[in-house]
């Protein structure tokens, strides 16, 4: 019941009708991108598409809120 | 469930919808449904993929939740009726010559979109209102309503050991489901309140039955639940570790510390309308009883714009019982409002009489009573440190917005224009709260003239309605 997408490189499982953001968060991946000044770790903040701290490139896409993509067999995103 | 539009020439190619609505959320769905049952030609454009919103929110198999079977009814019967557009994000209104409204979404694929229609509801909802502490950005800190979305509409328990904070009665709903999914609980720290559970506000507005509930279920899973509490701090390194739990005084200064592990952190204060659409086509608005700027209607929900009509949370925020009845009266004069579109006052409010009318004025003062019950007190101010960000998308420090202050910038709009607070991905949407607090001002209303991002292809497509993706 559930299908595989890939986390540079790395296999995670998602329940279809799970958003990509869900997915990495399920999986214990909490932080995808780091801030441009700082260098801080940003995953989901506001889980609804308001904040945009969970930006991440699916597919190699411009980035997206991964809290509002949903997840298809086989994307492939990359953290940074 | 009409869950997936593949097809952008449905988007309604040469048509002229009576009624768009934007919102997929109990209000929209029910103006929307309302219209469509009386013949009216609608269409609805949502930017989630299940129509629900933020209450009725679910996951693709849905689980089971209180009145969602009904609300998914309603929506079934309004995808066989009307146009629905899921996963379109909608990024303005613009109003032809003629007086038709053009509302332009971003479409799934990436292309814009623009859907036509004589009247609007504006039925988008609202979001979580943060309040910036130190630490607040580490991954594992979440909204309460992100943590919610997580759990409802994606079945992901946002952690093991969790921490709930904020203030008003939705970190209730929030730790009871994140307990019942099986996530450990340390506490719910309500940082207003100063009586307990035993006293809630719920209590005293009659929902004793719902307040019960959650004190129940609080009790089974061992969770505590602490008023005049709150998490002050959040620590870790890539995530958070632990939080500092303050004990507060009655304006919300620190009186007492102690330092809590866990994984993962929900917080809350109260929540932001969302009202951009109608600030771009020049709504009134005025401030809710918390402070927060809303949009003016009149008995028939209707705005101060011609043809355009609210409903929900952007005319006050009451959650989804009021929501739903607003849409219910918002499609009613929207009805009669197409059947004698030059008849006045009296026509929308014979609509709204009655039970309906009355319903929403009850639930408008039970949203007020609560929003006045959790008021945000000052003190958090205390909570932040010089380099505590304000501004999570701009790295704005609180030092760099006193900096400002100090070079002379008086309220929140000189502040964002020396300090950039607000000026980056989520156009202030976050801390749009914090920095007019910061500035000693009442929020104001949201001046965005795009509210969403969106690229330049897609604007230069805008003049182009209907399907331009292509």
């Amino acid at each position: 019941m559930t299908f595989a997408i890939t986390v540079d490189g790395r296999s995670v499982p998602v329940v279809p009708g799970q958003t990509i953001g869900a997915a990495l968060h399920a999986a214990g991946i909490r932080s995808w991108r780091a801030t441009r000044f700082g260098a801080r770790p940003r995953g989901l903040f506001c889980g609804i598409g308001v904040c945009f701290d969970c930006l991440i490139s699916v597919n190699g896409r411009a980035p997206e809120r991964a809290c509002l993509v949903e997840a298809a067999p086989g994307d492939e995103v990359t953290t940074s | 469930m009409t869950d997936v539009v593949t097809d952008e020439a449905r988007a309604g190619e040469g048509v002229t919808y009576d009624l768009v609505v934007v919102g997929g959320g109990p209000a929209g769905v029910a103006g929307a449904l309302t219209a469509a049952l009386a013949g009216l030609r609608v269409a609805l454009v949502d930017s989630s993929a299940r129509l629900g919103g933020q209450y009725f929110r679910h996951t693709a198999v849905p689980a089971r939740a209180p009145g969602l079977d009904r609300f998914l009814r309603q929506a079934r019967a309004l995808s066989d009726r009307a146009e629905v557009l899921s996963r379109h994000q909608v990024w303005s209104v613009t109003r032809e010559p003629d007086g038709d409204l053009l509302v332009h979404a971003n479409s799934p694929e990436g292309g814009a979109v623009a859907v036509r229609g004589r009247r609007l509801l504006i039925a988008t909802g609202a979001y979580d209102r943060p309040l910036p502490f130190p630490g607040w950005d580490l991954p594992g800190v979440l909204t309460a309503g992100g943590a919610q979305a997580l759990l409802k509409g994606n079945g992901v328990v946002a952690g093991r050991r969790v921490v709930v904070s904020g203030t008003g009665p939705f970190l209730l709903p929030v730790a009871t489901g994140l307990a019942a999914a099986g996530a450990k609980v340390l506490g719910v720290y309500e940082a207003g309140g100063g009586l307990g559970l035993a006293r809630h506000p719920l209590l005293a507005l009659g929902k004793a039955g719902e307040a019960a509930g959650y004190a129940v279920s609080l009790a089974r899973h061992r969770v505590p639940y602490l008023t005049r509490h709150a998490v002050v701090e959040a620590h870790g390194e890539r995530e958070v570790e632990a939080v500092t739990v303050a004990r507060l005084g009655r304006r919300w200064n620190v009186l007492a510390t102690r330092i809590v592990e866990c994984d993962t952190v929900a917080v809350g204060y109260g929540f932001v309308p969302q009202i951009d659409l109608g600030v771009q086509l020049g709504c009134a608005t005025r401030h809710d009883v918390d402070g927060s700027p809303i949009l003016e209607t009149d008995a028939a929900q209707r705005t101060t714009v011609p043809m355009v009509w609210a409903a929900g949370e952007p005319t006050g925020v009451g959650g989804w019982r009021l929501a739903e009845i607003e849409g219910r009266i918002a499609g009613r004069s929207i009805i009669a409002h197409r059947r004698a579109p030059g008849a006045g006052v009296e026509v929308a409010a014979g609509e709204v009489a009655g039970v309906l009318a009355r319903r929403r004025d009850r639930w408008r003062a039970f949203g007020a009573a609560l929003q006045q019950a959790y008021p945000v007190e000052p003190g958090w101010q205390g909570w932040l440190r010089d380099d505590t960000l304000v501004c999570r998308c701009e790295e704005v420090p609180l030092a760099r917005i006193r900096e400002a202050q100090e070079l002379g910038a008086t309220d929140a709009r000189s502040i964002k224009l020396l300090a950039r607070p607000g000026m980056g991905w989520c156009q202030g949407r976050i801390c749009g709260y914090a920095v007019a607090c910061l500035a000693g001002e009442p929020q104001q209303p949201p001046r965005r003239p795009i509210a969403q991002p969106v690229t330049l292809g897609a604007l230069s497509d805008t003049d182009t309605p209907h399907d331009s993706a292509h």
